[in-house]
């Protein structure tokens, strides 16, 4: 049971060219309360216009939006009982930070003691008390942000709505932030409804990540789950890298799959939501590949893989091997540097590439 | 430090020499001729035009009320005349912030395309002579003009109004021609308004009305006001209009000093009725001076 449940959203855009742009398809997703949820996808699936459609300055199409079992859809945006925080913070230029914070009160009829307090404590919050009497434009990017959150939270709204705050922020920043703001989500115990197309961003700060690509929901899962068991093919691109191999299921024993590619290769996975016969893409992250040593099998039944380095990228933690392995294929290797026999590991060198039959994840072949 | 100097010194100069060319015109074509007005509001007039090099407070005096000697009663007359001028210069400020204020929101949310048609259709006017364009509202307004014989045509009406030569055909004169200087600066503040302000106000609660007052109007108040001083003094001052559509019933304080320059030759009384004029739009320019510091300085209300 969500407790803000969007059900069937559609929105169909009129471009002034005459064409129309489906920007949001069936989309339903149940916004737990307390929950971080993230709406992750590609510059323009549909994101901010999900984000509109609850705040209420776009009308759904079709479909509904329901809190506390009533519908929204004939709700101004000023009476609802969301804030957003917007992509350029919006902060209105002719007041004070804390004329800016108190904002949203003042029209409320909230009286001047009880304003001046609450402001008060939401700017304390956000880390920026003594900063009330400036004014936006003399704050930093970061700081402006937080008056945003400052503005909308003091309001204690029922979800709060977060339109790519961190983009326009430096990397550094942006991460300081994202730790800010999971930390803030737990302290004020509101429902963030957070919006990015950073992948990485969206997997460090969730409860739960909605993937959309086109309009049209793709996943909606933990970030574990999201990464682990991307739902497709499009999941198991736009969040992390991934090694794809397309092929036929060819034999089942328990949970253990072995397919068959075009060309003859055989590989091994776990799942059991497939029958001898079907076609299917095994996905396979880097990091679950390992280079093997000269003397080391693997896994019993898992056949290794056979490639040629091609190139190695040293990024620090691991070691990045491009391998082709035939048929005019690269895979991808995310190899610890500590480990042994990465001395071997060289442009040029033949190697054996392992992982276990666990870690790969089986996604239905997209149909047609 | 001695590099420090140097490029303070370079900027000075630069700064200068920028300002040279303007200061020049203003020099000659402005601050002489005004020293020439103010000296000339202090002087006897000249039985048959020109001056008395006498000091003579009386010009201000027949104003403003110390008549030259006892015997003659004060006539508040010019003060008067001065007040209908304030009051249409005030109309046509009022009707054209009307006008334009919707209009450029309308504009504003135009496309480009859009915009630049509308504006060129504003500086249109520009391209014919303004006293054609007053004597068209002549022929437009007169008994057997456009407008009467429309309304009669449509049995609204069965006699012509008497639209002409009436305060309304000056206003209407002086809106159809300050329009445009309203406009402009109005549509700049509002075209670079950030619409996400008028969302983020919603988003947080504020209703229609609430957003208008406390977010987009303080936010286009420049342009309001930039609009209305451009419009206020040069209506203050008009005679065009007032001599063309007023006819004799409607004096402005423009005609005056136009006919004490050319037809009575009276200068030194012309000199201090536009000085008269000029203090005035000096008194409204330093309001405005002060709030819009206050605006910049302090919190604003
Ligand atoms: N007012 C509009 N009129 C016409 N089309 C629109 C309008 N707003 C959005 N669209 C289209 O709808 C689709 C979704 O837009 P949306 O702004 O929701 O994307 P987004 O996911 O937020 O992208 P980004 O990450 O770039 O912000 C896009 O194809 C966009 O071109
Ligand atoms: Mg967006």
């Amino acid at each position: 049971m969500g407790f803000l449940q969007i059900l069937s959203a559609r929105k169909v855009y009129q471009t002034p060219e005459g064409s129309s742009v489906q920007a949001l398809d069936d989309v339903t997703i149940n916004i737990r309360n307390n929950e971080f949820l993230t709406l992750l996808g590609p510059s323009g699936c549909g994101k901010t216009t999900l984000l509109k459609c609850i705040a209420g300055f776009e009308d759904l199409d079709g479909g509904d939006l329901i809190l506390d079992s009533k519908s929204l859809r004939s709700v101004p945006p000023h009476k609802r009982p969301f804030n957003t925080v917007f992509q350029n913070y919006a902060l209105f230029p002719h007041m004070t930070v804390e004329q800016n914070v108190a904002y949203g009160m003042e029209v409320a009829g909230v009286s001047k003691v009880e304003r001046d307090r609450r402001a008060g404590e939401a700017l304390d919050l956000v880390g920026l008390s003594g900063f009330g009497g400036r004014r936006p434009t003399q704050l930093s990017g970061g700081q402006q942000q937080r008056v945003a959150l400052a503005r909308s939270l003091v309001l204690k709204p029922k979800v709060l709505l977060l339109d790519e705050p961190l983009s326009a922020l430096d990397r550094k920043m942006r991460e300081t932030m994202q730790i800010e703001l999971k930390n803030l989500q737990h302290a004020v115990g509101i429902t963030f409804v957070f919006v990015t197309h950073d992948q990485e961003e969206a997997l460090a700060m969730s409860d739960r990540i909605a993937v959309l690509a086109q309009g049209r929901l793709q996943q909606l899962d933990t970030p574990t789950e999201v990464y682990d068991k991307p739902a497709n093919e499009f999941v198991a691109n736009f969040v992390g890298t991934s090694n794809m191999f397309a092929g036929t299921v060819a034999s089942i024993s328990g949970d253990r799959v072995i397919l068959e590619t075009g060309n003859g290769r055989r590989l091994a996975a776990t799942s059991t939501a497939f029958r001898v016969g079907d076609q299917v893409r095994l996905v396979l992250r880097p990091e679950h590949l390992t280079i093997l040593a000269r003397d080391e099998t693997g896994d019993a039944d898992v056949p290794a893989i056979e490639g040629r380095v091609r190139e190695t990228v040293f990024v620090g933690s691991t070691m990045q091997v491009h391998a082709d392995i035939g048929h005019g294929r690269t895979a991808l290797v995310s190899h610890p540097h500590t480990r042994r026999g990465s001395s071997d590991i060289a442009p040029g060198a033949e190697v054996r590439i392992g992982y276990s039959a666990a870690s790969g994840h089986l996604i239905p072949m997209r149909s047609a | 430090m001695a590099g420090d100097r140097f490029m303070a010194a370079r900027k000075r100069n630069a700064l200068l020499l920028l300002l040279a060319p303007i200061s020049i015109i203003l020099g000659i074509f402005f601050l002489i001729p005004l020293g020439i007005v103010v000296v000339y509001s202090f002087l006897e007039p000249g039985l048959y035009g020109g001056v008395e090099w006498t000091w003579y407070p009386y010009n201000y005096g027949r104003i403003l009320g110390w008549p030259l000697n006892d015997y003659e009663e004060f006539d508040p007359i010019y003060l008067k005349i001065f007040a209908t001028s304030l009051k249409y210069a005030l109309m046509t400020v009022v009707f054209s912030l009307l006008i334009c204020y919707p209009a450029a929101f309308w504009v504003s949310r135009r496309s480009e395309r859009w915009k630049g048609f509308v504006l060129f259709l504003i500086t249109l006017p520009f391209f014919a002579s303004l006293l054609i364009r007053i004597y068209a509202w002549l022929l437009l307004l007169r008994p057997t003009g456009f407008v009467n014989t429309a309304l009669e045509a449509a049995g609204i009406i069965s006699q012509p109004l008497d639209l002409l030569f009436s305060g309304t055909a000056v206003v209407l004169g002086m809106v159809y021609i300050f329009t445009p200087f309203m406009f402009l600066p109005i549509y700049a503040n509002v075209e670079k308004l950030d619409f996400s302000l008028v969302r983020a106000s919603q988003d947080l609660g504020a209703s229609p009305i609430q957003t208008f007052l406390r977010v987009i109007l303080p936010l286009t108040a420049p342009g309001m006001v930039a609009g209305s001083i451009i419009v206020f003094i040069p209506a203050l001052g008009n005679f065009i209009v007032p001599s063309l559509l007023g006819g004799a019933k409607v004096q402005m304080t423009g005609n005056l000093i136009e006919r004490s320059f050319l037809q009575s030759r009276d200068w030194p009384f012309g000199s201090a009725l536009a000085l008269l004029i000029m203090a005035s739009v000096v008194v409204v320019l330093m309001i405005q001076t002060v709030k819009a510091g206050r605006a910049k300085g302090g919190r604003p209300a």
